[in-house]
């Protein structure tokens, strides 16, 4: 799994909230069988128009705006489980994604696969976009190791929490498979009860 | 001490619980299809790893399946390579597949109920968000993510946190034209999109008891579009009743045994919940969805809220939902026209559903603007309406009888509703371009479904009741 430390990045501002998996990535490119290249189809259908001309307007068509950092209304994620939205997020260049509120599956999966998802405040969130409208290319710092969040041109920062075990793991590079596997003989013995 | 039913079943199936870190949970089925597995075995294979517990999953093919012509190849390429690679991948790693063709296949939340699969007790999983359908047994059922797959697959666990409690008790009567799908699409409504995250939820309370086994699967397979992992009901005679004798149910001392041990899983009366809230069945009308999640729901006499009486950061977003759906602030949608009509989906796809259908349009006919779509949940299913005759009510209603599979709940299939089109769905989600690119979902109960089927038009189906009454 990729590994997460610490990131100083621009970031692309997408202030929809409720933000489903369905837009995330469409079902009808879920075909393939494998975990690469659903980044070109990353919102799909607000990014390209039915004969796959871009739509300008979009914020992931904009040039202004670039960077690692998604940031996005409350309720990110919801609906289907489909991987395949964080492995889009991830395919197209992001590392960490921001809400003020993320559904739970899909922070598992992104988690599960080194894209941090980071929960502020509804007030902190707001400070973000404030801060990309003045000025688009306004860095954020992503501190895993101290799990903070900071907007350096205003200094304004904030805390977000992780799982102690969930944060080891990217650190590090770790998934759940090399944990649960190291406890086969606890889940032998288990069947047995 | 005294616990929930979710803490009953969790604490049964925890292999490990220490300090600041998940729980390793023991998963007692696994429920594959041919979406959300493939990486997973390729995951496998990168690690030279078999299937722990084959004979503890299940697989079928039903997420890209034709719905017309099943026996032969499928036309549309990446989805029968999709198809072919799950009949692989489950020969070569020993997993039961009821692929096309078996007449065991069809919807994954379908045919685990119906076989006598899903348990009382048991923890499920399934790379599907709709798992949550199972929990109407009394069952602790989630989706996952595909590498949660891969991880099932390799230590039959999940590395899990135990989820808070929720209790969602709905009391009293429902009333005419009310149903199952209408309970939860209010209460969708009433705690929004996301208003059940971080919680499983226990649905409870007189209304929720009377109702049949299918009806309790429509109402917990919604319970991810409120957020929550799960939703579940404590088992009771109905659920007995239900499972006795079904194909893989226990039978003879083993189902007494199991019998036995289900009569303890109810929540201890005296157990505490994270969160509580109570509904009063005669509130509930006929719902219909108006925006493009599943929050966005209302009875079907009311008007669409007013973006004016939003809260202010939420306009931008609820202006576009209405936009993308054509709708106007503050007007009502009875008597809009519709293009479509589906009838399917892990929803609202079991025989009830089709039967209700049939008994509601026997000797009517749909609109000539309204192309009607029934997709059984299984090929059981199927059977089943075919045996009792309901296939020539609905021929003779206009109605197309398909074969099972998702099917246009999501359009992975050729079954996608055209851009711009408005279609009343019996599915679970509205999201922008769910049921094809700009299509446009009102989600609905199976009788409001076939209102509209036989009206052309957004109708209140407690007045046409009304009528045949009269």
């Amino acid at each position: 799994m990729k590994k997460f430390t610490k990131l100083t990045s621009a970031v692309v501002p997408l202030n929809i909230e409720n933000i489903d998996t369905d837009q995330i990535i469409p079902a009808r490119f879920l075909k393939a069988t494998t975990r690469e290249g659903f980044g070109e189809n990353l919102f799909r259908d607000w990014r390209y128009e039915n004969d796959n001309q871009p739509k300008a307007d979009f914020v992931l068509n904009n040039p202004t705006y670039s960077g690692q950092v998604l940031v996005a209304g409350k309720n990110f994620g919801c609906g289907s489980s489909r991987e395949h939205a964080a492995w889009a997020i991830q395919d197209a260049g992001f590392d960490a994604v921001i809400s003020s509120f993320f559904a739970d599956i899909f922070k598992g999966n992104a988690l599960n696969n080194g894209l941090l998802p980071i929960q502020v405040s509804e007030d902190f969130l707001a400070q973000i976009f404030k801060a990309v409208e003045n000025n688009a290319k306004s860095p954020l710092e992503v501190d895993l190791e101290n799990q903070t969040v900071t907007i350096i041109e205003t200094g304004a920062q904030e805390s977000f929490e992780i799982n102690a075990y969930k944060k080891s793991c990217l650190i590090n590079g770790y998934d759940d498979i090399d944990f649960i596997l190291a406890q086969k003989g606890l889940i032998e013995e288990f069947e047995k009860r | 001490m005294s616990k929930t039913l979710v803490e009953k079943i969790w604490d049964a199936h925890v292999v490990k619980s220490e300090e600041g870190f998940p729980d390793i949970l023991y998963i007692d089925t696994h429920l594959i299809h041919e979406v959300t597995s493939p990486q997973a075995f390729d995951g496998l294979r990168k690690r030279g790893l078999p299937v722990f517990r084959p004979q503890q999953t299940v697989a079928t093919a039903d997420h890209n399946v034709p719905t017309l012509n099943q026996l032969l190849p499928i036309k549309e390429e990446l989805s029968r390579y999709q198809v072919d690679m799950l009949t692989k991948n489950c020969a070569e790693f020993g997993i039961e597949l009821y692929g096309l063709g078996h007449p065991f296949q069809g919807i994954v939340h379908v045919i685990g109920p119906e076989l006598g699969i899903t348990l009382p007790g048991k923890t499920m999983v399934c790379g599907d968000s709709h798992t949550s359908t199972h929990g109407a047994f009394g069952a602790i059922a989630f989706g996952i993510g595909t590498s949660q797959v891969e991880q099932v697959f390799a230590t039959q666990c999940l590395l899990q946190s135990k989820p808070k409690t929720m209790k969602i008790e709905v009391n009293g009567e429902l009333g005419k034209g009310v149903g199952a799908k209408d309970i939860i699409l209010y209460i969708i409504a009433q705690i929004s999109a996301a208003g059940g995250t971080g919680y499983f939820i226990e649905y409870a309370g007189s209304a929720i008891e009377s109702l049949s086994m299918e009806a309790r699967m429509t109402i917990c397979n919604m319970s991810i579009e409120m957020g929550a992992r799960g939703g579940l009901i404590a088992p009771d005679q109905i659920t007995f009743d239900y499972i006795k004798g079904r194909e893989f149910a226990p039978a003879g001392e083993e189902w007494d045994k199991s019998l036995a041990y289900w009569k303890t899983l109810y929540s201890d009366a005296d157990a505490t919940f994270d969160s509580v809230l109570t509904f009063d069945a005669a509130d509930i009308a006929p719902m219909i969805t108006y925006g493009t999640n599943p929050g966005m729901g209302m009875g079907i006499q009311e008007n669409i809220p007013a973006t004016s009486a939003q809260p202010e950061k939420e306009k931008l977003s609820y202006q576009k939902a209405l936009d993308y759906m054509g709708f106007d602030d503050d007007a009502s949608l009875i008597g809009k026209p519709v293009d479509y009509v589906f009838i399917g989906s892990c929803t609202n796809s079991r025989i009830e559903d089709l039967r209700e259908v049939a008994d509601f349009v026997k000797d009517k006919r749909k609109a000539d603007n309204v192309t009607v779509w029934i997709v059984p949940g299984s090929k059981q299913v199927e059977q089943q309406a075919k045996n009792e005759g309901l296939d020539k009510i609905f021929e003779a209603a206009g109605f197309q009888l398909r074969e099972p599979g998702c099917s246009a709940c999501l359009g992975m299939n050729e079954d996608k509703i055209p851009a711009g089109k408005y279609c009343v769905s019996t599915s679970n989600r509205n999201f922008e371009g769910r049921q094809g690119q700009n299509a446009r979902t009102l989600l609905a109960s199976p009788l409001t479904a076939a209102a509209a089927a036989v009206t052309g038009v957004i109708t209140d189906v407690r007045e046409m009741l009304l009528q045949e009454q009269r």
